[in-house]
């Protein structure tokens, strides 16, 4: 129960909660400007390691690496954050009630990103999408969207590869989950999605969402930090090992022949190696950046990354309690057509 | 008192029995603690995200994992009014 509170305390408390957010921003700022300097002379004046050599590169980039994305990754999953409190599944679901396809699904897959999701809410939501009469294909740019166009995966793009690639994922992935969920609701196959889905009647939304203000949405801002950053730096920093040992040790052009540009197969041939794969985007980026480094076509990677992200064998299993197998699978080729066109594409134009 | 869980094996769901069960001893209050999995049962109650969180039929929490201290005074104010 919240009492009302004199003034003066009300924008005491405010100032403060601007007062920490912005040393925290500075306090980061900080270490982040410094941070190349600092590990260089870490690597190469303390350890007295030389920069030209395998074991002095692959050192170098793990040490300046590894804290400049886990300082990244934590500022954007702060910023989504804020972002995400002021979305829930509800809302989702009212704006996108009875809309039809095309707007239907360009608004689906926005809200995608921005709503907080975890793939064992795909059941409940999808339930109370079909509920509400949003369409199937809506529905399913929606689900194309969320795990795909993850923060952490866009954080970490940009980290090793600048604002232009991931800017581009972002956009590719917002088309491919609007597109995908176009096709497939123009498909007409509601008759396979699990009968008694159709049988389901969804309660009445007794649950009053709590009113949030500021502090509130600070709070849940830095829990969400805590989790991400919490489940997944150890994959980061893995993953950054893997990257610089192949940074260091890998010869140049290594990968060329294998996952290069004149490969034509090699975009087909990693989008369906990554489907059954399931990682989170923190353990796959660093791996793909030294790939990249080493001749792999961008395009390729990203198709291979976006096909490990956005079809998971955990979510495809609990889809299947209300889906039929068939549905799966034709979301599967959709999706997974649609993201080795987008690999071509980098492919010829990056 | 009857306080359900509503969500099906994810670890957040596990996490959210474990921190009931918690709460519920460390208040030594005796209540029956159920794990709702079955999709159709969820969706009565009207929530769109697991896990989440029943108490004598109302429900309290959907999608996260709220923390111990509003889990407590929602378990106070549950047995406050039996």
């Amino acid at each position: 129960m919240k009492t009302v509170q004199a003034p003066v305390e009300w924008q005491f408390d405010k100032v403060m909660l601007a007062v920490k957010l912005a040393a925290a921003g500075f306090i980061w700022a900080i270490v982040y400007w410094f941070l190349e300097p600092v590990t260089g002379a870490i690597a190469y004046g303390l350890l007295g390691l030389d920069p030209a050599s395998h074991l002095g590169s692959a050192v170098g980039f793990f040490l300046y690496d590894v804290p400049k994305i886990l300082l990244l990754l934590s500022l954007i999953v702060f910023l989504v954050g804020i972002l995400r409190s002021f979305f829930t599944p509800e809302r989702a679901r009212v704006a996108l009630g009875g809309k039809r396809e095309g707007v239907g699904n360009v608004l689906a897959a926005m809200l995608g990103i921005v709503t907080p999701f975890c793939s064992c809410s795909a059941v409940p939501l999808f339930l109370g999408f079909v509920e509400s009469g949003v369409p199937l294909g809506v529905t399913f740019s929606f689900l194309i969207a969320a795990p795909m166009i993850n923060e952490v995966a866009v954080v970490l793009l940009f980290g090793m590869f600048g604002w232009s690639v991931a800017a581009l994922y972002m956009a590719t992935g917002l088309a491919i989950a609007i597109l995908a969920g176009w096709v497939i609701g123009r498909l007409r196959l509601e008759h396979w999605v699990a009968d008694w889905v159709y049988e389901v009647r969804m309660g009445e939304a007794q649950f009053m969402e709590d009113k949030r203000d500021w502090s509130n949405r600070v709070e849940y801002a830095v829990q969400a930090v805590r989790d991400i950053v919490g489940k997944v730096w150890p994959y980061i920093v893995a993953g950054i090992a893997v990257g610089a040992a192949i940074h260091g040790y890998v010869p140049e052009d290594f990968m060329a022949g294998i996952m290069g540009k004149n490969a034509w197969w090699s975009v087909p041939v990693a989008v369906l190696v990554g489907i059954p794969m399931y990682s989170n985007a923190a353990g796959i980026v660093p791996v793909v950046q030294a790939l990249v480094e080493k001749g792999a076509a961008l395009g390729t990677v990203l198709a291979f990354m976006m096909a490990v992200i956005a079809l998971s064998l955990p979510e495809t299993i609990i889809l299947k309690r209300v889906l039929k197998w068939q549905l799966i699978a034709v979301f599967l080729g959709v999706v997974g057509t649609g993201i080795m066109l987008v690999g071509y594409l980098f492919n010829a134009v990056l | 008192m009857n306080i359900k869980i509503l969500g099906s094996g994810c670890a957040n769901c596990n996490r959210l029995e474990a921190l009931v069960r918690e709460v519920v001893g460390e208040l030594g209050i005796p209540a029956e603690i159920e794990k709702v999995t079955d999709y159709k049962e969820i969706m009565r109650y009207g929530i769109m995200a697991t896990p989440g969180l029943v108490i004598d039929g109302s429900v309290k929490s959907a999608g996260r994992i709220p923390d111990k201290a509003a889990v407590v005074q929602w378990v106070i104010s549950a047995q406050a009014a039996q």
